[in-house]
Protein backbone atom coordinates (compact mmCIF):
# COMPACT_ATOMS: atom_id res chain seq x y z
CA UNK A 1 0.00 0.00 0.00
CA UNK A 2 2.45 2.29 0.99
CA UNK A 3 5.07 1.74 -1.81
CA UNK A 4 2.02 2.51 -4.32
CA UNK A 5 1.51 5.41 -2.70
CA UNK A 6 5.32 6.19 -2.95
CA UNK A 7 5.13 5.32 -6.52
CA UNK A 8 1.95 7.81 -7.07
CA UNK A 9 3.82 11.10 -5.36
CA UNK A 10 6.30 10.03 -7.75
CA UNK A 11 4.51 10.39 -10.90
CA UNK A 12 2.86 13.03 -9.75
CA UNK A 13 5.65 15.20 -9.40
CA UNK A 14 7.55 14.08 -12.71
CA UNK A 15 4.61 14.23 -14.48
CA UNK A 16 4.22 18.11 -13.08
CA UNK A 17 7.70 18.68 -13.80
CA UNK A 18 7.44 17.47 -17.16
CA UNK A 19 4.74 19.59 -17.98
CA UNK A 20 5.70 23.13 -16.23
CA UNK A 21 9.47 22.40 -17.99
CA UNK A 22 7.31 21.85 -21.76
CA UNK A 23 5.13 24.76 -21.07
CA UNK A 24 7.98 27.47 -19.15
CA UNK A 25 7.97 29.18 -22.35
CA UNK A 26 4.29 29.49 -23.07
CA UNK A 27 4.08 31.01 -19.37
CA UNK A 28 6.57 33.22 -19.80
CA UNK A 29 5.61 34.82 -23.17
CA UNK A 30 2.09 34.86 -21.63
CA UNK A 31 3.14 36.93 -18.61
CA UNK A 32 5.60 39.62 -21.06
CA UNK A 33 2.43 40.17 -22.17
CA UNK A 34 0.72 41.48 -19.49
CA UNK A 35 2.81 40.96 -16.85
CA UNK A 36 6.85 41.10 -15.92
CA UNK A 37 7.57 38.60 -18.10
CA UNK A 38 9.03 35.40 -15.19
CA UNK A 39 6.27 32.92 -14.89
CA UNK A 40 7.31 30.31 -17.10
CA UNK A 41 11.31 30.72 -15.29
CA UNK A 42 9.78 30.97 -11.85
CA UNK A 43 7.70 27.75 -11.84
CA UNK A 44 10.10 25.77 -13.65
CA UNK A 45 12.30 27.11 -11.28
CA UNK A 46 10.07 25.70 -8.50
CA UNK A 47 9.02 22.67 -9.61
CA UNK A 48 12.93 21.36 -10.86
CA UNK A 49 13.75 22.56 -7.07
CA UNK A 50 10.95 19.41 -6.11
CA UNK A 51 12.00 17.01 -9.20
CA UNK A 52 15.70 17.37 -7.10
CA UNK A 53 13.96 16.14 -4.00
CA UNK A 54 11.97 13.94 -5.24
CA UNK A 55 13.26 10.84 -3.27
CA UNK A 56 12.32 12.60 0.34
CA UNK A 57 8.85 13.65 -0.84
CA UNK A 58 7.50 10.55 -2.34
CA UNK A 59 8.02 8.91 1.27
CA UNK A 60 6.46 11.53 3.14
CA UNK A 61 2.79 10.93 4.07
CA UNK A 62 0.27 13.22 2.03
CA UNK A 63 -0.08 16.11 4.58
CA UNK A 64 3.67 16.23 4.84
CA UNK A 65 3.93 15.77 0.95
CA UNK A 66 1.39 18.86 0.77
CA UNK A 67 3.26 20.83 2.93
CA UNK A 68 6.53 19.90 1.63
CA UNK A 69 5.83 20.86 -2.07
CA UNK A 70 4.23 24.21 -0.85
CA UNK A 71 7.41 25.26 1.35
CA UNK A 72 9.79 24.62 -1.72
CA UNK A 73 7.35 26.46 -4.10
CA UNK A 74 7.51 29.82 -1.83
CA UNK A 75 10.97 29.38 -1.34
CA UNK A 76 12.38 28.78 -4.64
CA UNK A 77 9.92 30.63 -7.33
CA UNK A 78 10.58 33.67 -6.63
CA UNK A 79 7.64 36.35 -7.43
CA UNK A 80 3.87 36.59 -6.29
CA UNK A 81 3.68 33.32 -7.65
CA UNK A 82 5.70 31.88 -5.31
CA UNK A 83 3.85 32.87 -2.41
CA UNK A 84 0.74 31.81 -4.23
CA UNK A 85 0.85 28.53 -5.11
CA UNK A 86 3.01 28.00 -1.80
CA UNK A 87 -0.21 29.26 0.00
CA UNK A 88 -2.29 26.57 -2.16
CA UNK A 89 -0.23 23.47 -1.39
CA UNK A 90 0.00 24.61 2.30
CA UNK A 91 -3.00 24.98 3.12
CA UNK A 92 -4.66 21.60 0.90
CA UNK A 93 -1.76 20.35 3.29
CA UNK A 94 -4.04 20.88 6.22
CA UNK A 95 -6.88 19.32 4.57
CA UNK A 96 -6.05 16.22 2.68
CA UNK A 97 -6.01 13.79 5.06
CA UNK A 98 -3.44 10.71 5.16
CA UNK A 99 -5.46 8.92 2.44
CA UNK A 100 -6.85 11.45 0.13
CA UNK A 101 -10.01 10.72 -2.16
CA UNK A 102 -12.14 12.65 -4.34
CA UNK A 103 -14.21 14.18 -1.51
CA UNK A 104 -10.51 15.43 0.89
CA UNK A 105 -9.16 16.34 -2.39
CA UNK A 106 -11.93 18.25 -3.07
CA UNK A 107 -12.20 19.68 0.58
CA UNK A 108 -8.87 20.39 0.62
CA UNK A 109 -8.87 22.27 -2.74
CA UNK A 110 -12.27 24.30 -1.73
CA UNK A 111 -9.28 25.35 1.55
CA UNK A 112 -6.75 26.29 -0.63
CA UNK A 113 -9.11 28.97 -2.69
CA UNK A 114 -10.07 30.67 0.44
CA UNK A 115 -6.18 31.18 1.43
CA UNK A 116 -5.22 32.06 -2.03
CA UNK A 117 -8.00 34.90 -2.13
CA UNK A 118 -6.68 36.27 1.08
CA UNK A 119 -3.05 35.87 0.42
CA UNK A 120 -3.28 37.70 -3.18
CA UNK A 121 -6.46 39.90 -1.89
CA UNK A 122 -7.64 38.96 -4.83
CA UNK A 123 -11.34 37.52 -5.87
CA UNK A 124 -12.82 35.44 -8.78
CA UNK A 125 -13.10 37.90 -11.93
CA UNK A 126 -9.91 39.28 -11.22
CA UNK A 127 -8.41 37.64 -14.18
CA UNK A 128 -5.74 35.32 -11.57
CA UNK A 129 -5.38 31.33 -11.06
CA UNK A 130 -8.85 31.79 -8.88
CA UNK A 131 -10.39 32.18 -11.97
CA UNK A 132 -9.54 28.01 -12.81
CA UNK A 133 -10.00 26.74 -9.45
CA UNK A 134 -13.09 28.14 -8.46
CA UNK A 135 -15.33 26.69 -11.65
CA UNK A 136 -13.39 23.66 -10.93
CA UNK A 137 -14.42 23.29 -7.50
CA UNK A 138 -17.89 24.30 -8.86
CA UNK A 139 -18.22 21.37 -11.05
CA UNK A 140 -16.56 19.43 -8.96
CA UNK A 141 -20.13 16.56 -8.49
CA UNK A 142 -19.82 13.74 -6.11
CA UNK A 143 -20.25 11.03 -8.76
CA UNK A 144 -17.12 10.22 -9.91
CA UNK A 145 -17.36 9.15 -12.88
CA UNK A 146 -15.33 10.80 -15.36
CA UNK A 147 -14.69 13.61 -12.84
CA UNK A 148 -11.12 13.62 -14.03
CA UNK A 149 -12.29 14.42 -17.39
CA UNK A 150 -14.88 16.66 -16.83
CA UNK A 151 -12.46 18.43 -14.77
CA UNK A 152 -9.36 18.95 -17.28
CA UNK A 153 -12.21 20.56 -19.90
CA UNK A 154 -13.01 22.84 -17.08
CA UNK A 155 -9.50 24.30 -16.01
CA UNK A 156 -8.52 24.70 -20.05
CA UNK A 157 -12.20 26.14 -20.74
CA UNK A 158 -11.65 28.92 -17.48
CA UNK A 159 -8.03 29.28 -18.14
CA UNK A 160 -9.60 30.69 -21.68
CA UNK A 161 -11.99 32.60 -20.39
CA UNK A 162 -9.57 34.95 -18.00
CA UNK A 163 -8.70 36.49 -21.88
CA UNK A 164 -11.47 39.12 -22.07
CA UNK A 165 -10.85 39.49 -18.35
CA UNK A 166 -9.45 43.01 -17.02
CA UNK A 167 -7.06 42.48 -14.91
CA UNK A 168 -7.58 43.93 -11.07
CA UNK A 169 -4.60 42.56 -9.26
CA UNK A 170 -0.90 42.13 -10.00
CA UNK A 171 1.32 43.86 -11.79
CA UNK A 172 -1.62 43.41 -15.34
CA UNK A 173 -3.27 45.71 -13.35
CA UNK A 174 -1.10 48.43 -14.13
CA UNK A 175 -1.80 47.77 -17.90
CA UNK A 176 -5.63 48.63 -17.12
CA UNK A 177 -8.19 48.13 -20.04
CA UNK A 178 -4.93 46.58 -22.10
CA UNK A 179 -4.81 43.50 -19.97
CA UNK A 180 -7.80 42.67 -21.82
CA UNK A 181 -7.06 39.92 -24.53
CA UNK A 182 -4.71 37.72 -22.98
CA UNK A 183 -4.88 34.87 -21.26
CA UNK A 184 -3.50 35.27 -17.46
CA UNK A 185 -0.46 33.03 -17.04
CA UNK A 186 -1.16 31.72 -13.64
CA UNK A 187 -4.53 30.68 -14.59
CA UNK A 188 -2.80 28.74 -17.80
CA UNK A 189 -0.51 27.46 -15.33
CA UNK A 190 -3.15 25.61 -12.63
CA UNK A 191 -5.22 24.55 -15.88
CA UNK A 192 -2.03 22.48 -16.72
CA UNK A 193 -1.37 21.42 -13.41
CA UNK A 194 -4.96 20.23 -13.55
CA UNK A 195 -4.81 18.68 -16.21
CA UNK A 196 -1.71 16.54 -15.57
CA UNK A 197 -2.71 15.46 -12.32
CA UNK A 198 -6.22 14.32 -13.45
CA UNK A 199 -4.46 12.37 -16.30
CA UNK A 200 -3.15 10.35 -13.51
CA UNK A 201 -7.16 9.81 -12.52
CA UNK A 202 -8.14 8.69 -15.54
CA UNK A 203 -8.86 11.89 -17.21
CA UNK B 1 14.25 49.51 24.89
CA UNK B 2 16.05 49.09 21.16
CA UNK B 3 15.12 50.92 18.30
CA UNK B 4 12.58 49.40 15.94
CA UNK B 5 14.24 47.55 13.04
CA UNK B 6 13.57 48.42 9.35
CA UNK B 7 13.62 45.87 6.08
CA UNK B 8 13.45 47.14 2.84
CA UNK B 9 12.51 44.41 0.12
CA UNK B 10 12.68 45.38 -3.68
CA UNK B 11 12.36 43.20 -6.74
CA UNK B 12 15.87 44.28 -7.00
CA UNK B 13 19.18 44.15 -5.24
CA UNK B 14 20.33 47.01 -6.40
CA UNK B 15 17.33 49.38 -5.82
CA UNK B 16 17.22 47.37 -2.15
CA UNK B 17 20.53 48.27 -1.73
CA UNK B 18 20.54 51.75 -2.57
CA UNK B 19 17.35 52.69 -0.69
CA UNK B 20 19.26 51.29 2.58
CA UNK B 21 22.30 53.16 1.71
CA UNK B 22 20.18 56.62 1.14
CA UNK B 23 18.81 55.03 5.22
CA UNK B 24 21.85 54.83 6.50
CA UNK B 25 23.17 58.20 5.04
CA UNK B 26 19.80 59.71 7.03
CA UNK B 27 19.90 57.79 10.58
CA UNK B 28 23.26 55.97 10.87
CA UNK B 29 24.30 52.72 12.73
CA UNK B 30 21.18 53.76 15.52
CA UNK B 31 18.45 51.77 14.15
CA UNK B 32 19.20 48.06 12.97
CA UNK B 33 18.37 47.83 8.72
CA UNK B 34 18.66 45.30 6.12
CA UNK B 35 17.33 44.28 2.97
CA UNK B 36 16.44 41.54 0.17
CA UNK B 37 15.62 42.55 -3.67
CA UNK B 38 15.82 39.89 -6.51
CA UNK B 39 14.28 36.37 -6.69
CA UNK B 40 16.60 33.11 -5.52
CA UNK B 41 19.01 33.22 -9.07
CA UNK B 42 19.97 37.00 -8.30
CA UNK B 43 17.29 38.26 -11.53
CA UNK B 44 14.39 40.55 -10.55
CA UNK B 45 11.56 39.27 -8.42
CA UNK B 46 10.82 38.45 -5.11
CA UNK B 47 12.73 35.66 -2.59
CA UNK B 48 11.10 34.66 0.69
CA UNK B 49 14.21 33.07 2.24
CA UNK B 50 15.70 36.10 1.28
CA UNK B 51 12.83 38.31 3.31
CA UNK B 52 13.14 35.91 6.23
CA UNK B 53 17.02 36.54 6.70
CA UNK B 54 16.79 40.25 6.64
CA UNK B 55 14.24 40.54 9.03
CA UNK B 56 15.94 38.12 11.46
CA UNK B 57 19.15 40.40 10.29
CA UNK B 58 17.26 43.62 11.01
CA UNK B 59 15.18 42.02 14.41
CA UNK B 60 14.90 43.88 17.18
CA UNK B 61 12.79 43.27 20.76
CA UNK B 62 10.73 46.59 19.38
CA UNK B 63 9.69 44.83 16.18
CA UNK B 64 10.32 45.61 12.70
CA UNK B 65 8.88 47.51 10.09
CA UNK B 66 8.69 46.38 6.23
CA UNK B 67 9.05 48.68 3.48
CA UNK B 68 8.24 46.91 -0.52
CA UNK B 69 8.35 48.42 -3.38
CA UNK B 70 5.30 46.14 -5.82
CA UNK B 71 2.39 44.32 -5.14
CA UNK B 72 4.76 40.92 -5.42
CA UNK B 73 7.28 42.25 -2.65
CA UNK B 74 4.16 42.81 -0.16
CA UNK B 75 2.88 38.97 -1.02
CA UNK B 76 6.04 37.71 -0.39
CA UNK B 77 7.26 39.43 2.38
CA UNK B 78 3.37 38.51 3.87
CA UNK B 79 4.48 34.69 3.14
CA UNK B 80 7.44 35.66 5.64
CA UNK B 81 5.83 37.01 8.27
CA UNK B 82 3.36 33.93 8.18
CA UNK B 83 6.39 31.46 8.31
CA UNK B 84 8.12 33.93 11.30
CA UNK B 85 7.26 32.28 14.57
CA UNK B 86 3.85 33.36 16.48
CA UNK B 87 5.62 35.96 19.08
CA UNK B 88 7.54 37.41 16.24
CA UNK B 89 4.71 37.30 13.99
CA UNK B 90 2.63 40.43 15.99
CA UNK B 91 5.89 42.64 15.80
CA UNK B 92 6.50 43.15 12.26
CA UNK B 93 4.41 45.52 10.02
CA UNK B 94 4.36 45.75 6.41
CA UNK B 95 4.05 49.56 5.54
CA UNK B 96 1.81 50.85 2.78
CA UNK B 97 4.33 53.57 1.30
CA UNK B 98 6.41 54.19 -1.32
CA UNK B 99 9.75 52.55 -0.72
CA UNK B 100 12.77 54.81 -0.38
CA UNK B 101 10.31 57.90 1.06
CA UNK B 102 8.56 55.15 3.36
CA UNK B 103 11.97 53.46 4.39
CA UNK B 104 13.67 57.31 5.37
CA UNK B 105 10.75 58.60 7.35
CA UNK B 106 10.52 54.99 9.19
CA UNK B 107 14.10 54.84 10.15
CA UNK B 108 14.29 58.40 11.04
CA UNK B 109 11.18 58.09 13.43
CA UNK B 110 12.51 54.34 14.51
CA UNK B 111 15.88 56.62 15.34
CA UNK B 112 13.83 58.68 17.76
CA UNK B 113 13.02 55.40 19.79
CA UNK B 114 9.54 55.45 18.54
CA UNK B 115 6.94 52.25 18.58
CA UNK B 116 6.74 50.08 15.80
CA UNK B 117 2.95 51.66 15.19
CA UNK B 118 4.54 54.85 15.49
CA UNK B 119 6.73 54.10 12.77
CA UNK B 120 4.63 52.44 10.87
CA UNK B 121 1.92 55.53 10.69
CA UNK B 122 4.55 58.22 10.17
CA UNK B 123 5.93 56.13 7.10
CA UNK B 124 2.43 55.74 5.90
CA UNK B 125 1.01 59.50 6.43
CA UNK B 126 3.94 61.37 5.98
CA UNK B 127 5.17 59.59 2.52
CA UNK B 128 3.87 61.64 -0.79
CA UNK B 129 0.61 59.71 -1.74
Amino acid sequence: MSAINDDLKRYLISDCVEMVVAHAEELTELDQAIGDGDHGLNMKRGFEAINADIDRLAALAWPDFMKAIGTILVMKVGGASGPLYGTLFLTMAKEIGEIPDAQSLKRALSAALEAVKARGKSDIGQKTLLDVLAPVLAAWSDDTADLAKKLTQIAHDAAQATIPMKAIRGRASFLGDRSVGHMDPGARSLSLLIATVAKRFGA
Amino acid sequence: MANVGIVIVSHSMKIAEGAADMVRQMVGDTVPLAFAGGNPEGGLGTDVEQILGAIDQAWSDAGVAILFDLGGAETSAEMAIEMMSPERQNRIVICQSPLVEGAIIAATEASGGSSLDAVKQMAEELSPQ
